[in-house]
Parts: C-alpha cells; sequence; structure tokens
C-alpha cells in the first residue's frame, strides 16, 4: 500500500501542490538585477501574497535566484550555495546575462550561459526585467513545479561530471569539499 | 474518567490543538503585517503549506548529534509547557498534568527549550547561530527579570505556587488578576514582549543581519519542527496569560478570543517599531517592566 505507484501519485501531487505555493527565495544578489527584487517583495506588487518569500540561508531556501552577471569570482561562491541548498531546489536565471552574457557578452571575466554551470529551471529575459516580469517567471516556475517538470536539480546529479568541468574550467584553484549527496 | 488513557487521549488533543491554534495565529500575523503595509498579504493558511512543504524537503545535513537533538529539546519544552498549562477551567476537555507548585517548574521548563537549542546551533558552527545563541540568552536575561517577579509577586499575594490555585482565586472573587493585581500584570505583559521575540525584540532571529540566528544552519524537517514548536509554545504562553490574569476560559471559543486579544499586543507593538540592538533590549528590559515588577512585590507585600 505504501510503496503502491498510485498512492505515491497522489503524495507527489500534493507535495508539489505544497512545493508551489510556498516558494522561498535565496535572493543572491551577484549583479546589478538585485535592485528589482525589493520592488518585488514590497508594498507595490507584494510577493507574498504568491506564497514567494526570502529565505536567510541556502540551508532553508528552494529557490537560488541568480539576478544578473556572474564573475568568474563569485562563481565559485554560488556553486557552494547551491550544493549547500536542500532538495528539492531551483534555480532561476535573473535577466539577459545569465542566457547569453547580455551586455557582457565580450567581457573576460564574466560567465555567458549560465546553464553550463549551474542547471537553470526558468529564465526571465530582460535587462532589467521587471517586477511584473519577475513575478510571472516566479508564475512559470509553480506551472513547471505543479507539473514535476521542475527537475535541475537531479539534472544537475545525473550530469555532475560535464557540470564540474566546466565548472573547473572557469575556477582554477578548485578547493571546495566534495558533495555526495 | 481518571484512566491513564483518558490522559494520553487529553495530551494528544491538546497539541492538535495547540499546533493548529498557534499555525493559524502565526499565519493571521503574516496576514495583519501585511495589510498594515498596505499590501495583500499571503493567506492565513500559509503557513501550513510552508511547515508541509518544509517536511517534504530532504534533509542532508551533519554537524554532530548535539545538532539533531536541538529541535528535538525545543519541541519537548513546548510539549511540557503545554502539558503543565490547564487549557480550559475544571479541568474539562484537555485534563492536564498539574500539580502543586507547577509554576515553579514552569519558570524552569520555559528556559529549558532555547538553553537545548543553544547547544545545538553551537555544534553547527555557524557564525550566525553562536551570536544569535549569546543575543538570545542575554534577552533571556533581560525579560526573565520582570515575568519572574510579576509571578512572584502572584505567589507572595496568594500564598500558592498552583496555576490551578490562582485560577479559583479568580473565580471565587470574580475579578480577574488583571485588575486585582495590575502591576503584576504589567510587568507581565511587558516582559512577554521579550518572550513572543517580534519586532523590537527579534534581535535572536534578526533577519537579513543574522541570517535567522540559532536555526540558520537547519532546514526541511528540522526547520518544521522549530516552526510547530513554536507554534505550540505560542499557544501555552497564551493560555498561561489567560489562565493567569484573564480568569481562564470557560469554552473554546473565549479561549481563542482572550487569547488573540494577548497575542495582538506584543504583534502590534512590533509591526511598527524597528529593531533594537542587544544592549538596548536589555536596557529596556531592565527599565519599566522591572520597576513594575517591583511595585508588585511592594503591593503583594502590602496589601
Amino acid at each position: 500500500m505504501i510503496n503502491d505507484k498510485n498512492s505515491q501519485k497522489i503524495v507527489d501531487i500534493i507535495q508539489n501542490w505544497a512545493r508551489k505555493q510556498s516558494i522561498w527565495v535565496l535572493a543572491y544578489g551577484t549583479g546589478c538585477g538585485a535592485i528589482e527584487i525589493p520592488p518585488t517583495m514590497t508594498s507595490r506588487y507584494d510577493a507574498e501574497r504568491l506564497g514567494v518569500r526570502g529565505a536567510a540561508t541556502p540551508r532553508q531556501a528552494d529557490v537560488l535566484l541568480i539576478t544578473g552577471y556572474l564573475t568568474t569570482k563569485t562563481l565559485k561562491r554560488v556553486i557552494r550555495v547551491y550544493e549547500q541548498m536542500q532538495d528539492p531546489k531551483y534555480v532561476i536565471g535573473f535577466g539577459s546575462c545569465t542566457i547569453n552574457g547580455g551586455m557582457y557578452y565580450d567581457s573576460y571575466n564574466t560567465i555567458k550561459v549560465l546553464d553550463k554551470y549551474l542547471p537553470v529551471d526558468v529564465y526571465i529575459n530582460g535587462c532589467m526585467p521587471r517586477p511584473e516580469s519577475v513575478l510571472s517567471g516566479f508564475g512559470k516556475l509553480q506551472e513547471l513545479i505543479a507539473d514535476g517538470k521542475a527537475n535541475g536539480a537531479q539534472k544537475y546529479k545525473d550530469n555532475l561530471d560535464w557540470y564540474r568541468a566546466n565548472q573547473k574550467r572557469i575556477i582554477p584553484n578548485w578547493v571546495m569539499p566534495d558533495y555526495n549527496w | 474518567m481518571d484512566s491513564i488513557w483518558y490522559k494520553i487521549l487529553g495530551a494528544v488533543v491538546s497539541f492538535i490543538v495547540a499546533f493548529i491554534v498557534g499555525m493559524t495565529y502565526m499565519g493571521l500575523s503574516r496576514k495583519i503585517t501585511a495589510r498594515v503595509q498596505n499590501r495583500k498579504g499571503p493567506p492565513f493558511y500559509q503557513n501550513f503549506i510552508d511547515a508541509m512543504k518544509l517536511y517534504s524537503k530532504s534533509t542532508a545535513i551533519h554537524h554532530g548529534l548535539m545538532q539533531h537533538f536541538g529541535p528535538a529539546f525545543i519541541m519537548v519544552s513546548s510539549i511540557m509547557t503545554l502539558m503543565i498549562v490547564p487549557v480550559l477551567n475544571d479541568g474539562k476537555w484537555f485534563p492536564n498534568l498539574n500539580f502543586d507548585g507547577d509554576l515553579i517548574f514552569l519558570l524552569y521548563i520555559m528556559v529549558f527549550g532555547p538553553l537545548g537549542m543553544a547547544l545545538g546551533a553551537g555544534q553547527t558552527g555557524n557564525p550566525n547561530s553562536a551570536i544569535g545563541v549569546t543575543r538570545g540568552l542575554s534577552q533571556m536575561v533581560g525579560f526573565e527579570i520582570p515575568w519572574v517577579m510579576a509571578l512572584v509577586a502572584l505567589m507572595m499575594q496568594f500564598k500558592t505556587t498552583s496555576i490551578i490555585d490562582l485560577m479559583e482565586v479568580q473565580a471565587q472573587s470574580g475579578t480577574w488578576l488583571m485588575f486585582s493585581s495590575p502591576f503584576a500584570f504589567i510587568a507581565a505583559v511587558l516582559a512577554m514582549l521579550g518572550m513572543f521575540r517580534y519586532s523590537p525584540f527579534d534581535i535572536v532571529g534578526a533577519p537579513t543581519e543574522l541570517a535567522s540566528g540559532p536555526v540558520s544552519e537547519n532546514g526541511g524537517k528540522y526547520l518544521f519542527t522549530l516552526m510547530s514548536s513554536g507554534a505550540v509554545f505560542a499557544f501555552a504562553k497564551l493560555t498561561l496569560y489567560v489562565d493567569l490574569f484573564m480568569g481562564g476560559a470557560d469554552n473554546l471559543i473565549v479561549l481563542l478570543l482572550k487569547t488573540f486579544a494577548i497575542y495582538l499586543i506584543p504583534m502590534l507593538y512590533g509591526v511598527v517599531s524597528p529593531r533594537y540592538r542587544t544592549e538596548q533590549a536589555i536596557r529596556y528590559f531592565w527599565g519599566w517592566p522591572t520597576f513594575f515588577g517591583l511595585l508588585a512585590i511592594l503591593h503583594a507585600v502590602f496589601f
């Protein structure tokens, strides 16, 4: 009964509903995009009514928000933060810089395509994305979670060697603990 | 009626009621805070959804044995407090474990949980946790003094150390202790502001400053445990205040009304106040609240 496939399906539906309604965000202020987070959270756009709430530490967070460009220096910290988060976890790439480098497309010290280093579930386009588009990005993530399609963390685990190789190409002195989940 | 099974059933039922009521109050406080800030705010049942999500998260954090025991300690302390506090008058519905001297026991057991949590937080090795623990213990030194003074004043005035006896006194005289010993009530309410750790006294959790303080290494199921123990503890404390100062409650509806009225005091005070620094908080508690506590003791001795 407990390991029955249908009962597991019901449990999954309930859990996905709860995960969708309660998204705790770790807004990692890497770039200029962080300036759009306060308006999203405060009175005018009020993300809390959708259950989106700030989390203080990676241990408590569900969503890692990469707000804007990532320099090669911060990439190391972002990876460390992402690997400290607990499953299920999601990544939202915020702004054009995370998609193709944006206005930093020819910069020597920013990474261009975030998806090569961390598994991104939802991209929010724009430079800057307005709070409306941030909210629509959260709505998209909620849809994906409800359908059980937001499985970036699983992708990361499955293709860890590929991600690690990409990360180590950017970070020359790799002194990080090995996580084996 | 007096069989052990009846008592166990009462304990389970009162725990469930405390959990639901405490979580709903926390959700309502989020809603009211949002309305004060001119936001729509989350639905009042948002905390239940959060709890469900936290419970369904995986927890793969290991820092040592005490880290796993910390949330358990705080949960045990909350449940023991709840077991001591009589929920309704005359022991109707929820027979809890009252005995002579339970007021003194309560003073000890309410400090036990935070101390256990402090041990657990210390082992995580997170600097934010360590700072949060030191702040929490300093704040506890602050608000425990007026709180103990208020309770000692009550004990001296009525020559009893039992909560049930104090409720009896109110039932016989027909006036609430809130009016017959007002200074003790004022001191206890001012101490409660620190006990609830809402906004000027949220120096322990201190979001954005300490990254949620002692709980910063606890995610998933541990955070669920801490959240539900907070809800149970809030309900137990509010019921204790209603029992001691507002004559208890005859049924659940009256209890909910009275506890929510008490709960509004720290919450609304918190919504409009910015955070104190640690030394400001302690200076606050050792100022007027302690003065009222002294007045309460003088009142108890001389009247």
